[in-house]
Protein backbone atom coordinates (compact mmCIF):
# COMPACT_ATOMS: atom_id res chain seq x y z
CA UNK A 1 0.00 0.00 0.00
CA UNK A 2 1.68 3.48 -0.75
CA UNK A 3 -0.89 5.80 0.41
CA UNK A 4 -1.13 6.65 4.40
CA UNK A 5 -4.63 6.75 5.56
CA UNK A 6 -3.48 8.29 8.95
CA UNK A 7 -0.95 10.07 10.39
CA UNK A 8 -0.78 7.66 13.57
CA UNK A 9 -2.37 3.73 13.88
CA UNK A 10 -2.57 1.76 17.29
CA UNK A 11 -3.46 -1.34 17.73
CA UNK A 12 -5.10 -2.60 21.35
CA UNK A 13 -7.54 -0.31 23.60
CA UNK A 14 -5.79 -1.57 26.83
CA UNK A 15 -4.42 1.29 29.11
CA UNK A 16 -0.94 1.43 26.58
CA UNK A 17 -3.32 1.78 23.49
CA UNK A 18 -5.79 4.17 24.75
CA UNK A 19 -3.28 6.43 26.41
CA UNK A 20 -1.11 6.22 22.95
CA UNK A 21 -3.81 6.96 20.53
CA UNK A 22 -5.33 10.22 23.09
CA UNK A 23 -1.97 11.57 23.02
CA UNK A 24 -1.56 11.20 19.58
CA UNK A 25 -5.23 12.42 18.84
CA UNK A 26 -4.09 15.48 20.99
CA UNK A 27 -1.19 16.62 19.23
CA UNK A 28 -3.16 16.85 16.08
CA UNK A 29 -2.35 13.46 14.52
CA UNK A 30 -5.14 11.86 12.01
CA UNK A 31 -5.25 8.56 14.87
CA UNK A 32 -6.68 5.46 14.35
CA UNK A 33 -7.45 2.55 17.22
CA UNK A 34 -7.58 -0.66 15.77
CA UNK A 35 -8.68 -3.60 18.48
CA UNK A 36 -10.32 -7.07 18.59
CA UNK A 37 -12.71 -6.23 21.41
CA UNK A 38 -16.34 -5.07 21.04
CA UNK A 39 -15.73 -2.23 24.00
CA UNK A 40 -12.25 -0.51 24.87
CA UNK A 41 -10.22 -1.45 28.04
CA UNK A 42 -8.27 -4.54 26.81
CA UNK A 43 -8.18 -6.85 29.41
CA UNK A 44 -7.09 -5.08 32.40
CA UNK A 45 -10.13 -2.86 31.90
CA UNK A 46 -12.15 -5.34 29.94
CA UNK A 47 -16.10 -4.01 29.27
CA UNK A 48 -15.50 -1.75 32.08
CA UNK A 49 -18.00 0.32 30.39
CA UNK A 50 -20.62 -1.87 31.01
CA UNK A 51 -19.83 -3.73 33.34
CA UNK A 52 -23.25 -4.17 36.47
CA UNK A 53 -21.89 -2.26 39.56
CA UNK A 54 -22.26 -4.88 42.11
CA UNK A 55 -19.79 -7.00 39.61
CA UNK A 56 -17.05 -4.09 39.81
CA UNK A 57 -17.42 -3.44 42.95
CA UNK A 58 -16.25 -7.03 43.38
CA UNK A 59 -13.44 -6.16 40.80
CA UNK A 60 -12.52 -3.35 42.92
CA UNK A 61 -11.28 0.18 41.72
CA UNK A 62 -8.18 -0.57 40.20
CA UNK A 63 -10.66 -2.06 37.83
CA UNK A 64 -13.32 0.94 37.96
CA UNK A 65 -10.32 3.01 37.46
CA UNK A 66 -10.19 2.49 33.79
CA UNK A 67 -13.40 3.72 32.96
CA UNK A 68 -11.48 7.16 33.61
CA UNK A 69 -9.40 6.45 30.30
CA UNK A 70 -12.19 4.77 28.13
CA UNK A 71 -14.41 8.38 29.01
CA UNK A 72 -11.97 10.21 27.44
CA UNK A 73 -11.77 8.15 24.46
CA UNK A 74 -15.60 8.95 24.07
CA UNK A 75 -14.98 12.13 23.84
CA UNK A 76 -11.74 12.28 22.06
CA UNK A 77 -10.61 12.62 18.50
CA UNK A 78 -9.65 9.58 18.20
CA UNK A 79 -11.47 7.35 15.45
CA UNK A 80 -11.77 3.73 16.51
CA UNK A 81 -12.17 0.44 15.01
CA UNK A 82 -13.30 -2.47 17.17
CA UNK A 83 -14.09 -5.83 16.65
CA UNK A 84 -11.63 -5.63 14.08
CA UNK A 85 -8.63 -7.92 14.06
CA UNK A 86 -5.23 -7.29 12.54
CA UNK A 87 -3.49 -10.42 10.79
CA UNK A 88 -0.75 -8.74 8.54
CA UNK A 89 1.78 -6.15 8.91
CA UNK A 90 3.99 -5.26 6.07
CA UNK A 91 7.78 -3.87 6.69
CA UNK A 92 6.10 -0.46 5.32
CA UNK A 93 3.96 -0.54 8.01
CA UNK A 94 0.80 -1.15 5.65
CA UNK A 95 -1.89 -2.87 8.11
CA UNK A 96 -4.34 -5.88 6.95
CA UNK A 97 -7.29 -5.94 9.20
CA UNK A 98 -10.23 -8.16 9.18
CA UNK A 99 -14.02 -6.61 10.11
CA UNK A 100 -17.29 -8.03 9.65
CA UNK A 101 -15.52 -10.97 7.79
CA UNK A 102 -14.17 -9.07 5.48
CA UNK A 103 -10.30 -7.54 4.83
CA UNK A 104 -9.04 -4.23 4.53
CA UNK A 105 -5.67 -2.31 4.45
CA UNK A 106 -4.70 1.31 6.21
CA UNK A 107 -1.49 2.69 6.20
CA UNK A 108 0.07 4.94 8.75
CA UNK A 109 4.11 6.74 8.78
CA UNK A 110 3.74 5.56 12.38
CA UNK A 111 2.51 2.57 14.17
CA UNK A 112 2.12 1.28 18.03
CA UNK A 113 1.83 -2.04 18.69
CA UNK A 114 0.02 -2.06 22.23
CA UNK A 115 -1.06 -5.77 22.28
CA UNK A 116 -0.40 -6.25 25.90
CA UNK A 117 0.45 -9.80 27.48
CA UNK A 118 -0.96 -13.00 27.96
CA UNK A 119 -1.07 -15.69 30.76
CA UNK A 120 2.32 -17.92 30.64
CA UNK A 121 1.55 -21.18 29.82
CA UNK A 122 1.48 -23.64 33.37
CA UNK A 123 2.48 -26.89 31.30
CA UNK A 124 1.45 -29.50 34.23
CA UNK A 125 0.25 -33.13 33.15
CA UNK A 126 -3.69 -32.89 32.98
CA UNK A 127 -3.74 -29.41 32.05
CA UNK A 128 -5.68 -30.18 28.75
CA UNK A 129 -8.64 -31.02 30.62
CA UNK A 130 -11.55 -29.26 30.54
CA UNK A 131 -12.44 -27.33 33.47
CA UNK A 132 -8.48 -26.40 33.78
CA UNK A 133 -8.35 -22.64 33.26
CA UNK A 134 -5.89 -19.76 33.09
CA UNK A 135 -6.63 -17.95 36.21
CA UNK A 136 -6.46 -14.99 33.92
CA UNK A 137 -9.69 -16.56 32.10
CA UNK A 138 -11.71 -16.69 35.37
CA UNK A 139 -11.71 -13.22 35.94
CA UNK A 140 -12.47 -12.29 31.98
CA UNK A 141 -15.40 -14.12 32.80
CA UNK A 142 -16.45 -11.97 35.74
CA UNK A 143 -15.20 -9.02 33.86
CA UNK A 144 -17.46 -9.87 30.53
CA UNK A 145 -20.31 -12.07 31.61
CA UNK A 146 -20.57 -11.40 35.09
CA UNK A 147 -19.94 -15.22 35.11
CA UNK A 148 -18.38 -17.15 37.50
CA UNK A 149 -16.77 -21.16 37.87
CA UNK A 150 -19.32 -23.06 39.45
CA UNK A 151 -18.61 -25.94 42.27
CA UNK A 152 -14.97 -26.16 43.77
CA UNK A 153 -12.52 -24.06 42.52
CA UNK A 154 -8.58 -24.61 43.84
CA UNK A 155 -6.21 -21.66 42.29
CA UNK A 156 -2.63 -23.20 41.35
CA UNK A 157 0.56 -21.64 40.38
CA UNK A 158 2.34 -18.12 41.62
CA UNK A 159 2.01 -14.33 41.22
CA UNK A 160 -0.16 -11.55 42.70
CA UNK A 161 -2.88 -12.30 40.19
CA UNK A 162 -3.11 -15.78 41.68
CA UNK A 163 -4.12 -13.95 44.90
CA UNK A 164 -6.56 -11.48 43.51
CA UNK A 165 -8.56 -13.87 41.50
CA UNK A 166 -8.57 -16.12 44.08
CA UNK A 167 -10.45 -12.90 46.70
CA UNK A 168 -12.68 -11.80 43.93
CA UNK A 169 -13.92 -15.87 43.58
CA UNK A 170 -14.48 -15.79 47.43
CA UNK A 171 -16.70 -12.30 46.91
CA UNK A 172 -18.17 -13.82 44.29
CA UNK A 173 -19.14 -16.66 46.46
CA UNK A 174 -17.53 -19.65 45.02
CA UNK A 175 -16.05 -21.88 46.71
CA UNK A 176 -12.65 -22.09 46.95
CA UNK A 177 -11.33 -25.36 48.01
CA UNK A 178 -7.52 -24.64 47.68
CA UNK A 179 -4.63 -22.63 46.90
CA UNK A 180 -1.55 -24.00 45.90
CA UNK A 181 1.33 -21.71 45.52
CA UNK A 182 4.72 -23.43 43.20
CA UNK A 183 6.96 -20.45 44.10
CA UNK A 184 10.17 -22.19 45.50
CA UNK A 185 10.92 -21.49 49.14
CA UNK A 186 14.07 -20.06 46.95
CA UNK A 187 12.29 -17.50 45.43
CA UNK A 188 11.93 -15.50 48.99
CA UNK A 189 15.37 -15.78 49.74
CA UNK A 190 16.26 -14.17 45.81
CA UNK A 191 13.86 -11.58 46.15
CA UNK A 192 14.89 -10.11 49.27
CA UNK A 193 18.05 -8.28 47.82
CA UNK A 194 15.24 -6.14 45.80
CA UNK A 195 13.00 -5.56 49.43
CA UNK A 196 14.83 -1.96 49.84
CA UNK A 197 13.67 -0.94 46.53
CA UNK A 198 10.22 -2.53 46.96
CA UNK A 199 9.23 -0.92 50.08
CA UNK A 200 9.09 2.33 47.82
CA UNK A 201 6.11 0.70 46.47
CA UNK A 202 4.17 0.59 50.25
CA UNK A 203 0.56 0.55 48.49
CA UNK A 204 1.43 -2.39 46.46
CA UNK A 205 2.75 -3.94 49.71
CA UNK A 206 0.14 -2.98 51.42
CA UNK A 207 -2.75 -4.51 49.10
CA UNK A 208 -0.52 -7.95 48.66
CA UNK A 209 -0.99 -8.16 52.59
CA UNK A 210 -4.65 -7.23 52.29
CA UNK A 211 -5.02 -10.19 50.00
CA UNK A 212 -3.32 -12.46 52.38
CA UNK A 213 -5.32 -11.38 54.90
CA UNK A 214 -8.33 -11.84 53.09
CA UNK A 215 -7.41 -15.45 52.07
CA UNK A 216 -6.73 -16.52 55.40
CA UNK A 217 -9.60 -14.92 57.29
CA UNK A 218 -11.80 -17.01 54.50
CA UNK A 219 -9.79 -20.25 56.02
CA UNK A 220 -8.97 -21.26 52.96
CA UNK A 221 -6.38 -23.87 52.84
CA UNK A 222 -3.08 -22.48 51.89
CA UNK A 223 -0.70 -24.70 50.30
CA UNK A 224 3.12 -23.59 49.60
CA UNK A 225 6.48 -24.20 47.71
CA UNK A 226 3.98 -26.91 46.03
CA UNK A 227 5.33 -29.62 43.49
CA UNK A 228 4.94 -32.30 40.99
CA UNK A 229 0.95 -30.55 40.28
CA UNK A 230 -1.14 -33.03 38.26
CA UNK A 231 -4.81 -32.26 36.95
CA UNK A 232 -6.51 -35.44 37.44
CA UNK A 233 -9.56 -36.73 35.39
CA UNK A 234 -10.77 -38.71 31.97
CA UNK A 235 -12.79 -36.14 30.09
CA UNK A 236 -12.57 -33.10 32.55
CA UNK A 237 -10.66 -32.02 35.49
CA UNK A 238 -11.69 -33.71 38.83
CA UNK A 239 -9.04 -32.98 40.94
CA UNK A 240 -5.78 -31.54 41.23
CA UNK A 241 -2.49 -33.88 42.86
CA UNK A 242 0.49 -31.98 43.93
CA UNK A 243 3.55 -31.99 46.58
CA UNK A 244 3.89 -29.98 49.47
CA UNK A 245 6.00 -29.63 52.68
CA UNK A 246 7.25 -33.67 51.77
CA UNK A 247 3.63 -34.78 51.25
CA UNK A 248 1.39 -36.25 48.65
CA UNK A 249 -1.91 -34.00 48.41
CA UNK A 250 -5.18 -34.15 46.26
CA UNK A 251 -7.52 -31.56 46.44
CA UNK A 252 -10.99 -32.30 44.71
CA UNK A 253 -12.05 -29.82 42.24
CA UNK A 254 -14.94 -29.22 39.20
CA UNK A 255 -12.42 -26.34 38.19
CA UNK A 256 -8.96 -25.84 38.07
CA UNK A 257 -6.96 -22.23 37.65
CA UNK A 258 -3.95 -22.21 36.69
CA UNK A 259 -1.32 -19.20 36.62
CA UNK A 260 1.92 -18.19 36.41
CA UNK A 261 2.46 -14.76 35.53
CA UNK A 262 1.83 -12.78 32.46
CA UNK A 263 4.37 -12.19 29.64
CA UNK A 264 4.23 -10.14 26.64
CA UNK A 265 1.91 -11.33 23.75
CA UNK A 266 5.05 -10.99 21.13
CA UNK A 267 3.11 -12.55 17.62
CA UNK A 268 2.57 -8.75 16.12
CA UNK A 269 6.64 -7.70 17.11
CA UNK A 270 7.82 -11.41 15.73
CA UNK A 271 5.70 -11.18 12.55
CA UNK A 272 7.61 -7.86 11.75
CA UNK A 273 11.20 -9.37 12.62
CA UNK A 274 11.93 -6.84 15.00
CA UNK A 275 14.79 -7.40 17.60
CA UNK A 276 13.74 -9.49 20.60
CA UNK A 277 15.57 -9.96 24.02
CA UNK A 278 15.04 -13.17 25.96
CA UNK A 279 14.66 -11.84 30.37
CA UNK A 280 15.95 -13.98 32.65
CA UNK A 281 14.04 -12.27 35.54
CA UNK A 282 10.84 -12.35 33.85
CA UNK A 283 11.66 -15.51 32.04
CA UNK A 284 10.35 -14.51 28.74
CA UNK A 285 10.95 -12.96 25.39
CA UNK A 286 10.27 -9.22 24.62
CA UNK A 287 11.30 -6.99 22.00
CA UNK A 288 13.99 -4.47 21.92
CA UNK A 289 12.53 -0.66 22.62
CA UNK A 290 14.28 2.24 22.97
CA UNK A 291 12.97 4.86 25.69
CA UNK A 292 10.45 6.14 23.10
CA UNK A 293 9.08 2.34 22.53
CA UNK A 294 10.95 2.86 18.71
CA UNK A 295 11.66 -1.08 17.86
CA UNK A 296 14.25 -1.98 15.50
CA UNK A 297 12.15 -1.46 12.29
CA UNK A 298 11.98 2.27 12.16
CA UNK A 299 8.26 3.63 12.58
CA UNK A 300 7.03 0.42 14.17
CA UNK A 301 6.66 1.07 18.01
CA UNK A 302 5.30 -1.09 20.71
CA UNK A 303 4.05 0.04 24.21
CA UNK A 304 2.72 -1.53 27.62
CA UNK A 305 3.19 -4.86 28.86
CA UNK A 306 3.74 -6.25 24.84
CA UNK A 307 7.38 -4.38 25.42
CA UNK A 308 8.06 -5.97 28.67
CA UNK A 309 5.83 -6.37 31.87
CA UNK A 310 5.17 -3.63 34.12
CA UNK A 311 1.75 -3.78 34.48
CA UNK A 312 -1.16 -1.34 33.94
CA UNK A 313 -0.54 1.86 35.55
CA UNK A 314 2.66 1.92 33.81
CA UNK A 315 1.66 1.08 30.29
CA UNK A 316 -0.14 4.15 30.25
CA UNK A 317 2.61 6.74 30.58
CA UNK A 318 4.51 4.07 27.99
CA UNK A 319 1.87 4.46 25.69
CA UNK A 320 1.77 8.35 26.00
CA UNK A 321 5.88 8.08 25.48
CA UNK A 322 5.49 5.91 22.30
CA UNK A 323 2.90 8.73 20.95
CA UNK A 324 5.07 11.44 21.72
CA UNK A 325 8.16 9.37 19.97
CA UNK A 326 5.93 9.42 17.20
CA UNK A 327 4.94 13.27 17.14
CA UNK A 328 8.10 13.50 17.44
CA UNK A 329 9.15 11.59 14.10
CA UNK A 330 6.57 12.66 12.47
CA UNK A 331 7.85 16.32 13.15
CA UNK A 332 5.09 17.48 15.12
CA UNK A 333 7.11 18.10 17.96
CA UNK A 334 10.78 19.05 18.73
CA UNK A 335 12.80 16.63 20.79
CA UNK A 336 12.82 19.12 23.19
CA UNK A 337 9.09 19.36 23.17
CA UNK A 338 8.86 15.94 23.59
CA UNK A 339 11.25 15.43 26.02
CA UNK A 340 9.70 17.73 28.43
CA UNK A 341 6.59 16.36 27.61
CA UNK A 342 7.74 12.89 28.91
CA UNK A 343 9.45 13.95 32.73
CA UNK A 344 5.96 13.61 33.81
CA UNK A 345 5.87 10.25 32.30
CA UNK A 346 8.90 8.93 33.17
CA UNK A 347 8.53 9.81 36.77
CA UNK A 348 5.20 7.71 36.74
CA UNK A 349 7.00 4.79 35.41
CA UNK A 350 10.00 4.35 37.36
CA UNK A 351 7.81 4.79 40.38
CA UNK A 352 5.70 1.73 38.84
CA UNK A 353 8.96 -0.19 38.11
CA UNK A 354 10.55 -0.01 41.62
CA UNK A 355 8.02 -2.96 43.02
CA UNK A 356 8.64 -5.13 40.06
CA UNK A 357 12.02 -6.99 40.21
CA UNK A 358 11.00 -8.31 43.50
CA UNK A 359 7.82 -9.59 42.27
CA UNK A 360 9.55 -10.91 39.32
CA UNK A 361 12.08 -12.32 41.88
CA UNK A 362 9.59 -14.14 44.43
CA UNK A 363 6.82 -15.14 41.83
CA UNK A 364 9.50 -16.43 38.96
CA UNK A 365 7.87 -19.75 37.72
CA UNK A 366 9.27 -22.72 39.01
CA UNK A 367 11.97 -24.37 36.80
CA UNK A 368 9.26 -27.33 36.52
CA UNK A 369 6.63 -25.01 34.40
CA UNK A 370 9.86 -23.97 32.11
CA UNK A 371 10.96 -27.42 31.60
CA UNK A 372 8.09 -30.03 31.97
CA UNK A 373 8.18 -33.65 32.49
CA UNK A 374 8.64 -35.70 29.26
CA UNK A 375 4.97 -36.36 28.95
CA UNK A 376 3.34 -33.53 29.58
CA UNK A 377 2.04 -32.28 26.58
CA UNK A 378 3.74 -28.69 25.48
CA UNK A 379 2.05 -27.96 22.30
CA UNK A 380 -1.82 -28.18 22.70
CA UNK A 381 -2.85 -27.93 19.31
CA UNK A 382 -0.83 -30.69 17.62
CA UNK A 383 -0.71 -32.66 20.94
CA UNK A 384 3.43 -32.22 21.23
CA UNK A 385 4.79 -33.75 24.63
CA UNK A 386 7.91 -32.13 26.16
CA UNK A 387 9.72 -35.65 25.72
CA UNK A 388 9.43 -35.32 21.80
CA UNK A 389 10.62 -32.00 22.16
CA UNK A 390 13.71 -33.39 23.98
CA UNK A 391 14.31 -36.57 21.79
CA UNK A 392 14.18 -34.25 18.31
CA UNK A 393 16.97 -31.83 20.01
CA UNK A 394 19.30 -35.12 20.52
CA UNK A 395 17.99 -36.21 16.68
CA UNK A 396 20.01 -32.52 16.10
CA UNK A 397 17.43 -29.91 15.74
CA UNK A 398 18.97 -27.24 16.70
CA UNK A 399 16.21 -24.46 17.25
CA UNK A 400 11.92 -24.07 17.29
CA UNK A 401 11.76 -23.96 13.65
CA UNK A 402 13.26 -27.41 12.54
CA UNK A 403 11.12 -29.15 15.40
CA UNK A 404 7.82 -27.39 14.13
CA UNK A 405 9.33 -28.83 10.47
CA UNK A 406 9.23 -32.74 11.93
CA UNK A 407 6.31 -33.00 14.71
CA UNK A 408 4.03 -29.67 13.55
CA UNK A 409 4.38 -28.33 17.29
CA UNK A 410 3.44 -24.80 17.00
CA UNK A 411 2.11 -25.34 13.49
CA UNK A 412 -1.83 -25.84 14.65
CA UNK A 413 -4.59 -22.41 14.88
CA UNK A 414 -2.87 -20.99 18.31
CA UNK A 415 0.68 -20.72 16.10
CA UNK A 416 2.48 -20.77 18.57
CA UNK A 417 1.36 -18.33 21.02
CA UNK A 418 0.75 -21.28 23.56
CA UNK A 419 3.80 -23.51 23.45
CA UNK A 420 6.50 -20.76 21.84
CA UNK A 421 8.42 -20.10 24.86
CA UNK A 422 8.50 -23.61 26.15
CA UNK A 423 9.64 -25.15 22.99
CA UNK A 424 12.73 -22.12 22.95
CA UNK A 425 13.95 -23.04 26.87
CA UNK A 426 13.36 -27.12 26.14
CA UNK A 427 15.71 -26.87 23.82
CA UNK A 428 18.31 -24.37 25.08
CA UNK A 429 18.03 -26.60 28.47
CA UNK A 430 18.69 -29.50 26.28
CA UNK A 431 21.05 -28.54 23.56
CA UNK A 432 22.81 -25.87 26.47
CA UNK A 433 22.64 -23.07 24.85
CA UNK A 434 21.04 -20.29 25.16
CA UNK A 435 17.20 -18.89 24.73
CA UNK A 436 18.82 -16.28 22.27
CA UNK A 437 20.82 -18.85 20.60
CA UNK A 438 18.03 -21.13 19.92
CA UNK A 439 15.35 -18.35 19.17
CA UNK A 440 11.80 -18.40 18.23
CA UNK A 441 9.04 -19.53 15.96
CA UNK A 442 8.95 -17.29 12.79
CA UNK A 443 5.92 -15.88 12.71
CA UNK A 444 3.71 -15.41 9.56
CA UNK A 445 0.17 -13.81 8.16
CA UNK A 446 -2.35 -14.56 8.98
CA UNK A 447 -2.11 -14.00 12.77
CA UNK A 448 -5.28 -15.88 12.90
CA UNK A 449 -7.08 -17.84 10.46
CA UNK A 450 -9.16 -16.07 8.03
CA UNK A 451 -11.52 -17.16 4.47
CA UNK A 452 -10.40 -16.81 1.43
CA UNK A 453 -13.53 -14.53 0.99
CA UNK A 454 -12.17 -11.87 3.37
CA UNK A 455 -9.11 -11.93 1.26
CA UNK A 456 -10.71 -11.44 -1.53
CA UNK A 457 -12.92 -8.22 -0.07
CA UNK A 458 -8.83 -6.93 -0.07
CA UNK A 459 -9.89 -6.31 -4.09
CA UNK A 460 -13.15 -4.92 -3.34
CA UNK A 461 -11.97 -1.46 -2.86
CA UNK A 462 -15.91 0.03 -2.27
CA UNK A 463 -17.78 -1.12 0.96
CA UNK A 464 -14.79 -0.77 3.65
CA UNK A 465 -16.10 -0.38 6.63
CA UNK A 466 -16.74 3.08 8.31
CA UNK A 467 -14.55 4.14 10.73
CA UNK A 468 -16.33 4.49 13.75
CA UNK A 469 -16.96 5.50 17.39
CA UNK A 470 -17.56 3.27 20.24
CA UNK A 471 -21.26 3.93 21.07
CA UNK A 472 -21.92 4.92 24.77
CA UNK A 473 -24.84 3.89 26.51
CA UNK B 1 -19.21 -25.11 34.63
CA UNK B 2 -19.48 -21.51 35.01
CA UNK B 3 -22.60 -19.67 36.09
CA UNK B 4 -23.91 -16.63 36.29
CA UNK B 5 -23.71 -14.48 39.27
CA UNK B 6 -26.69 -12.91 41.26
CA UNK B 7 -26.80 -9.21 40.22
CA UNK B 8 -29.16 -6.78 41.76
CA UNK B 9 -32.49 -5.61 41.03
CA UNK B 10 -32.40 -3.82 37.48
CA UNK B 11 -28.87 -5.12 36.34
CA UNK B 12 -29.75 -7.68 34.55
CA UNK B 13 -28.78 -7.51 31.11
CA UNK B 14 -31.58 -8.74 28.28
CA UNK B 15 -31.86 -12.35 27.46
CA UNK B 16 -31.56 -13.85 23.99
CA UNK B 17 -31.73 -17.57 22.45
CA UNK B 18 -28.90 -19.21 20.47
CA UNK B 19 -28.78 -22.52 19.07
CA UNK B 20 -26.12 -25.47 19.88
CA UNK B 21 -26.69 -28.59 18.22
CA UNK B 22 -30.03 -27.62 17.38
CA UNK B 23 -30.89 -26.81 21.24
CA UNK B 24 -32.23 -23.65 22.19
CA UNK B 25 -30.41 -22.00 25.38
CA UNK B 26 -30.73 -18.76 27.33
CA UNK B 27 -27.82 -16.59 26.69
CA UNK B 28 -27.49 -12.35 27.92
CA UNK B 29 -26.58 -10.17 25.44
CA UNK B 30 -23.10 -8.91 25.32
CA UNK B 31 -22.32 -12.53 26.80
CA UNK B 32 -19.18 -14.06 24.72
CA UNK B 33 -20.44 -17.10 23.06
CA UNK B 34 -17.76 -19.14 25.30
CA UNK B 35 -19.32 -17.61 28.21
CA UNK B 36 -22.43 -18.47 27.41
CA UNK B 37 -21.73 -21.89 26.43
CA UNK B 38 -19.49 -22.50 29.92
CA UNK B 39 -22.74 -21.06 31.44
CA UNK B 40 -24.74 -23.43 30.42
CA UNK B 41 -22.47 -26.18 30.50
CA UNK B 42 -21.45 -27.18 27.59
CA UNK B 43 -18.45 -28.88 27.98
CA UNK B 44 -16.65 -29.92 26.15
CA UNK B 45 -16.75 -27.34 23.07
CA UNK B 46 -14.38 -29.49 20.68
CA UNK B 47 -12.39 -32.98 20.44
CA UNK B 48 -9.12 -32.55 18.78
CA UNK B 49 -8.09 -33.33 15.18
CA UNK B 50 -5.16 -35.52 16.46
CA UNK B 51 -6.28 -38.05 19.13
CA UNK B 52 -9.86 -36.47 19.34
CA UNK B 53 -9.02 -35.21 23.24
CA UNK B 54 -12.03 -33.34 24.68
CA UNK B 55 -11.50 -29.99 25.21
CA UNK B 56 -12.97 -26.33 26.41
CA UNK B 57 -11.49 -23.00 27.20
CA UNK B 58 -7.83 -22.46 28.43
CA UNK B 59 -7.80 -18.55 27.74
CA UNK B 60 -10.83 -16.87 27.17
CA UNK B 61 -8.60 -13.99 25.41
CA UNK B 62 -8.35 -15.12 21.67
CA UNK B 63 -4.71 -17.05 22.82
CA UNK B 64 -5.11 -20.92 23.40
CA UNK B 65 -7.98 -21.49 20.42
CA UNK B 66 -8.89 -23.97 22.31
CA UNK B 67 -12.96 -22.60 22.04
CA UNK B 68 -12.67 -23.18 18.48
CA UNK B 69 -16.68 -24.46 17.24
CA UNK B 70 -18.47 -23.34 13.81
CA UNK B 71 -20.92 -20.63 14.68
CA UNK B 72 -23.37 -19.92 11.44
CA UNK B 73 -21.62 -22.30 9.23
CA UNK B 74 -18.38 -20.53 9.77
CA UNK B 75 -15.99 -22.97 11.12
CA UNK B 76 -12.82 -22.80 13.33
CA UNK B 77 -14.29 -19.76 14.67
CA UNK B 78 -13.05 -18.30 18.24
CA UNK B 79 -16.00 -18.41 20.67
CA UNK B 80 -14.23 -16.30 23.14
CA UNK B 81 -14.11 -13.14 20.49
CA UNK B 82 -17.50 -13.73 19.28
CA UNK B 83 -20.82 -12.08 20.50
CA UNK B 84 -23.80 -13.84 21.25
CA UNK B 85 -26.44 -12.89 18.75
CA UNK B 86 -30.39 -13.76 18.78
CA UNK B 87 -30.63 -16.82 16.81
CA UNK B 88 -27.25 -17.60 16.75
CA UNK B 89 -26.45 -21.71 15.15
CA UNK B 90 -23.86 -23.13 16.93
CA UNK B 91 -22.00 -26.52 16.44
CA UNK B 92 -19.24 -28.38 18.14
CA UNK B 93 -16.37 -29.57 16.42
CA UNK B 94 -15.46 -33.02 16.42
CA UNK B 95 -11.98 -33.75 14.85
CA UNK B 96 -10.51 -32.13 11.86
CA UNK B 97 -12.21 -30.02 9.51
CA UNK B 98 -13.60 -30.44 6.36
CA UNK B 99 -13.61 -28.34 3.19
CA UNK B 100 -16.89 -25.82 3.20
CA UNK B 101 -19.68 -27.14 1.23
CA UNK B 102 -19.48 -24.06 -1.26
CA UNK B 103 -16.10 -25.98 -2.57
CA UNK B 104 -17.52 -29.48 -1.75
Amino acid sequence: MTTTTHDLVVIGAGPAGMSAALTGASLGLRTLLIDEQHGPGGQIYRNVDSTPPSVAAILGPDYRYGQAITNRLVTSEVEVMSGTMVWDVARDLTVTAQREGRSFQIRAPQLIAATGAMERSSTVPGWTLPGVLNAGAAQIAMKGASSVPEGRVVLAGSGPLLLLVACQLLDAGVVVVGIVETSPFSNRLRALRYLPAALGSAPYLAKGFRMLRRLRLARVPMHSSASHLQVEGSDRATALAFTSGGTRHRLDADVVLLHHGVVPNTQLSRLLKVDHVWDDLQVAWRPFVDAWGQSSLAGFRIAGDGSGIAGALAAEPLGTLAALGAAHALGRLTLAEATQRAIPMRRAIASQLRIRPFLDALYQPPKWISLPQDMTIVCRCEEVTAGRIREMARMGCQGPNQTKFFSRCGMGPCQGRICGASVTQLLADELGKSQAEVGSYHIRAPLKPISLRSIAALNDPIDQPAVNRYETD
Amino acid sequence: MFRAMALHTGEERPQLEIFIEGRPIAASAGDTLAAALLNAGFVPFRFTPVSGQPRAPLCLMGVCFDCLVEVDGAQNVQACMVVVRAGMQVRLQNGARRTSGEFA
